[in-house]
């Protein structure tokens, strides 16, 4: 509707002063008090009738920007919830963050001003045209010469000046990408005092910005003197051939008068629909951005007619590769391996040897690039997401814990669950400190968990899963902040309390996994070994080395609880 | 700031007059136009039209004289904005880098980005543009004001009545919409703080399947500020229409008085020349007065920015009183080159740290250690052990003074901390953090970032100390591989060990290494381990230590425990006495 009102309001003043022609030339002119009269009630009525169409149109536009920026909001946020791991991966959060707000409130002043330009401005010059034409169409044609003049020129000076801007944005990403660094990296730019050095870099790229703004701004203040040129040469020709058809007798006075009006309301209107271009070459970087992630179709998908419930917690790996990249380097390659339900297993290896990626292909975070990851008996790509995820509880190895009370956190895992089966599954995770807090279950979590220790939050995640009643849980190196004693109390709980949950437990710590049913052992995106403490012991090189270290001085741990 | 500018501004100003008064004689020539040239020239019977031709010649050149008075002051304009810009741009970040760390812990990134970013934008704006506009409309309105009392008394009368209307009519609105924005800056905090920490928590979303619950918790958060901004944009968004429709009005009643004036007293009081001269000037009049109350929005919006840029300007600097420096007499690799310069005598740099009695608090309630006495003699290894939070990290930060001790004494061969300059002391102690922040740059810019005139052999010299030559050589351009700030495709243990050849490099005299906790593969490990111990070789060294095999070659162990010391000695001594360290390294981890 907004248009539409716009539209209106802008037709409306365009008459004011064609009827002011009237006023002045049969009433002023002619010493006709009544037609004075009788136009000024028009015009009167005119204004008061273009002021209700203004006010409507302003509220309608406040609508449909406001709606816009919701809705754009709306489906980038449903289209993100629908993003594998592999898409958030390629985008990365804190990416995605940016784009869902500074970039999308770049997107909305646009969307605003275009609204309000592009409807008045166009229309003004029409209507403008319309009326001068109507009135004297020999000298309209001293706007048509303004007309052409002013638009080549501000063609010249606006697709100029787009490119630099364009520059202008990639290189404002360099001076915050040196802000960022110096800020985040100040201990180090203390510790080696490169203050200057690192002042001389961001004085570079500060100098650079202001280059390019200068030569931007240089060109766009040519708009400036150009329109005041063609508008003051319009006048005065004008006032020249005017005077002459007034003395003709072929114009008169008041009509002169109105082209005066339509002639700056014409230019001003080219003015402003000219600077659009520019404010827009600044949100078209966000526009791109946005339709990325709209754009994006999500890399995973339920197939029709999914399996809607995983029998057991049975798992099978058949010849799995997988990597993070299409064409990327294998961060799993020709892994085999068949977990029985409720069997105990304990992953272990260096960095980058694949363990966390072979647990989140069990619940589907990715999907394999060779062979197949089988749950209960079925392809997990055979599951619905919700039933697979159901099934298999994982606690992330960066795990969040939301704002909000400590019971609507746990109660993620299962919304139904009552207090007293969420204080159940905080004293099987060793938990149990919730009842200690000043305000129980009910105590306020801050953003991040903030107001928590790393080994409450990952205990607190821990019963979240719990509450799922998974079927296979997964512990991607959940307890490396928890005390060895209490790491040691909530396996045993897990032994006696679930002992039907297939259990996988990643660590660093061989006193973690000791005691597991079977121990595997990844070695650069293979498994190198499979047994039990004691085989391993003999028959797994590496194994036997991260126990040595651990043991007689490696890796020790001294982080007390 | 502004007073490096103050002649230009000056300049600018009587620019911005000259233009207006140009822009005004056009407005006036109108007058003329009709009452001394059109109308006079109706009656003639053979019309001459070459006054008016001369008449209208003098009006160009003026227009002429406006168009490059305002050409010329915009350009300054320009300058002047983009310089004062460029100027606390700089200013600020050349102070950033001298606030102590108390400041970076206690402002999140984001916040310190954007002051660097949005707050200097908006600022800028206002200089550019804002405070010209209001100087501009200011002018315009004075002498707009002046024109319409010469021209018409009665008239000007009721132009200021709907000038007086418009501006009640702003004034009201913008309080009205003030409460409305409060609301959706509300708002717009809340959607912007559920996207920072649902997003950030997808991988949690996930994994719950929690989708649909995210999905609806947001579209409840977004509607709320769908309807703030709605409401307070409705109100903006009428501001314009409501002035313009005032403008309106008074132009429509102004020529409804004017021609019944003229027409009832005659054209000696009002000729049909001023009423048209007079319908431009009150458009000309209500149009600033529009502008101005537009213009106090961005500046409320400016000066909150400005606030927050002078803030960090206004931030205390980290003090540094010390006037011993540190020097080096030779070029040569021989680290007893290092020589401490005191009022002009030279003392040998050693490495002798001695802390005493130090106490230490982030926040002046909450102490976080107490009564610190150690010595560490030339070349010695110490080795700090203890829990997370035991306030291992936080003792080596007080050797250089990122933070300042609350109570005791620290020395460095025998000056005491406070006495020697900061970039002397920092310089002097070469440190190795498990935060391996490196920075956007080739391989060998971040190693040359320990010493800047260190020469390419040296760089490599360095690499091969620590064992980061073979990766390094390993990667796609060896050397000259370009790496992001955030390490990119190189793994943590890479990273780990790029940052300890960068230390090499700085060949600082007592190095301070943060041993990573992260877990790293073994092999790497084992090299970063070598090139720990490539540079440790001869110097003064402190080692926060993660694991036992640093520890048993310590020449000295500290162990920590609550910001206590609580057993000192050597690995088996400490393992004699059967206390916190031997529980530690039996019972504890094993």
């Amino acid at each position: 509707m907004a248009p539409v009102w716009t539209a209106l309001e802008v037709l409306m003043g365009v008459l004011i002063p064609y009827v002011t022609a009237s006023l002045i030339d049969e009433g002023l002119m002619a010493g006709n008090l009544d037609a004075v009269w009788k136009y000024g009630a028009i015009m009167v009525a005119i204004a008061a009738v273009s002021l209700f169409f203004g006010i409507m149109s302003g509220r309608e536009s406040a609508r449909s920007s406001a709606g816009f920026a919701m809705n754009l909001r709306e489906a980038m946020y449903a289209r993100i919830q629908t993003f594998s791991f592999a898409d958030i991966d390629s985008f990365s959060t804190s990416g995605l963050v940016t784009r869902m707000t500074t970039d999308v409130a770049n997107l909305q002043n646009a969307f605003q001003m275009l609204l309000r330009i592009s409807v008045r401005a166009p229309l003004n010059v029409l209507a403008g045209m319309f009326m001068s034409f109507f009135i004297n169409l020999r000298l309209s044609l001293v706007f048509v010469a303004a007309m052409v003049f002013l638009s080549v020129a501000l063609y010249f000076i606006v697709s100029r000046s787009m490119r630099v801007f364009a520059e202008l944005m990639r290189k404002y990403d360099d001076l915050n990408n040196v802000v960022r660094e110096g800020v985040a990296g100040i201990r180090v730019i203390k510790s080696f005092v490169r203050e200057k050095h690192e002042s001389l870099k961001f004085k570079a790229a500060v100098d650079v910005i202001y280059r390019l703004n200068v030569a931007a701004e240089t060109i766009i203040n040519f708009n400036q003197p150009v329109m005041n040129i063609v508008t003051y040469a319009s006048m005065i020709a004008l006032s020249w051939f005017g005077a002459h058809f007034i003395v003709d007798g072929t114009l008169t006075t008041g009509q002169l008068t109105s082209l005066f009006t339509y002639q700056m309301q014409i230019l001003s209107s080219l003015m402003m629909l000219s600077m659009i271009f520019v404010m827009l070459t600044q949100s078209v970087a966000s526009a791109k951005r946005i339709a990325e992630v709209l754009d994006r179709e999500p890399s995973m998908k339920e197939i029709p007619g999914a399996i809607g419930e995983v029998p057991d917690g049975s798992i099978e790996f058949r010849n799995v590769s997988f990597s993070y990249a299409e064409g990327g380097n294998p961060a799993l390659e020709g892994v085999s391996l068949s977990i029985r339900p409720g069997e105990r297993i304990g992953l272990i290896g260096g960095t980058g040897s694949g363990k966390s990626t072979l647990v989140n292909l069990i619940s589907r975070l990715y999907d394999v690039s060779g062979g197949a990851v089988l749950v209960g008996g079925h392809d997990v790509r055979d599951y619905t997401f919700d039933a697979i995820r159901s099934a298999v509880g994982v606690v992330l190895q960066k795990n969040t814990l939301f704002s909000g009370t400590v019971l609507e956190n746990l109660r993620w895992g299962d919304p139904d669950a009552t207090e007293q089966q969420c204080r159940e599954a905080c004293r099987l995770a060793a938990a149990d400190f919730v009842d200690e807090l000043p305000q129980g279950l009910q105590t306020i979590v801050d953003q991040g968990g903030a107001n928590l220790s790393g080994g409450q939050r990952q205990r607190l995640c821990i019963a979240r899963a719990l509450l799922r009643h998974p079927k296979v849980l997964v512990l991607d190196d959940s307890t490396s902040a928890v005390d060895t004693a209490t790491d040691a109390r909530i396996r045993e709980t897990f032994a006696t309390r679930i002992p039907d949950t297939t259990l996988l437990i990643i660590s660093q710590r061989i006193l973690s996994i000791k005691d597991a049913d079977r121990i595997v052992v990844m070695d650069d995106g293979h498994v190198s070994g499979v047994g039990t403490h004691e085989q391993l012991l003999e028959s797994n090189s590496i194994y036997k080395d991260i126990f040595e270290m651990q043991t007689s001085g490696g890796e020790a741990d001294f982080d007390q609880p | 700031m502004f007073r490096d500018w103050k002649w230009t501004l000056l300049t600018v100003a009587v620019l911005i007059i000259i233009s207006t008064l140009c822009t005004l004689a056009m407005t006036l020539f109108t007058r003329t136009l009709i009452d001394g040239y059109i109308l006079p020239l109706s009656q003639e019977a053979v019309p001459d039209f070459s006054p008016l031709g001369m008449a209208l010649l003098k009006l160009a050149a003026v227009l002429l004289v406006g168009v490059f008075v305002s050409f010329f002051f915009n350009f300054l304009m320009i300058k002047v904005e983009q310089g004062i810009i460029k100027q606390l741009r700089g200013e600020a970040f050349d102070h950033l880098m001298t606030l102590p760390l108390r400041y970076f812990d206690s402002h999140s990134h984001g916040a310190i980005m954007s002051v660097f970013t949005n707050d200097m934008d908006t600022f800028r704006q206002m200089v550019g543009r804002t405070l010209p506009h209001l100087f501009s409309s200011v002018i315009t309105l004075i002498s707009t004001f002046a024109s319409m009392v010469v021209l018409s008394i009665p008239l000007t009368g009721l132009s200021l009545i709907c000038a007086a209307g418009a501006l009640v009519v702003a004034v009201t609105l913008s309080k009205y919409s003030r409460r409305y924005f409060k609301g959706r800056q509300e708002n717009m905090a809340r959607v912007n703080g559920y996207i920072e920490e649902m997003v950030s928590g997808q991988k949690v979303v996930k994994v719950f399947s929690h989708e649909k619950e995210a999905e609806n918790g947001f579209k409840s958060v977004n509607e709320d500020l769908f309807k703030s901004v709605f409401k307070a944009n409705r109100v903006a968004n009428t501001v314009m229409p409501i002035n313009a429709g005032i403008a309106n009005l008074g132009y429509v009643l102004i020529a409804i008085a004017g021609a019944y004036i003229s027409l009832h007293y005659g054209p000696e009081v009002l000729t049909v020349g001023t009423l048209v001269s007079f319908l431009t000037l009150h458009k000309n009049f209500s149009r600033p007065i529009a502008q101005i109350s537009q213009e106090t929005n961005n500046i409320a919006m400016a000066s909150a920015g400005a606030e927050r840029v002078y803030e960090l300007l206004d931030e205390k600097s980290e003090p540094d009183e010390g006037h011993v420096t540190l020097v080096r007499q030779s070029d040569g690799p021989d680290r007893n080159d290092f020589f401490w310069q005191d009022n002009g005598k030279l003392v040998p740099q050693q490495g002798l740290v001695s802390l005493k009695d130090v106490d230490f608090a982030y926040v002046p309630e909450k102490q976080v250690l107490y009564d610190i006495t150690l010595t560490a003699y030339p070349g010695q290894k110490i080795a700090f052990v203890g829990g997370t939070g035991a306030g291992k990290t936080t003792i080596t930060n007080l050797i250089n003074r990122f933070y300042d001790i609350t109570d005791g004494k620290i020395t460095v061969d025998g000056f005491d901390v406070f006495d020697i300059s900061k970039p002397s002391l920092r310089r002097s102690l070469g440190i190795v953090l498990q935060q391996t922040d490196l920075f956007s740059g080739t391989v060998m810019e971040n190693i040359r970032f320990g010493r800047l005139d260190a020469s390419d052999e040296e760089c490599i010299a360095a690499a091969k100390l620590v064992c980061a030559h073979s990766f390094i050589m390993r990667l796609p351009e060896g050397y000259n591989t370009y790496i992001g700030g955030d390490g990119g495709a190189l793994s943590a243990g890479e990273r780990q060990l790029l940052s300890i050849a960068r230390t090499a490099v700085a060949d600082p005299p007592v190095l301070v290494l943060d041993e990573a906790t992260s877990s790293i593969d073994t092999r790497t490990e084992k090299l970063i381990q070598k090139g720990m111990d490539g540079i440790m070789k001869g110097r003064t060294s402190f080692v926060i230590a993660h694991r036992l095999s640093t520890v048993r070659d310590a020449d000295y162990i500290i162990v920590l425990e609550k910001g206590r010391i609580i057993e000192a000695g050597k690995h088996f001594e400490l393992l004699d006495r059967k206390g916190k360290y031997w529980e530690l390294y039996t019972g504890g981890s094993l």
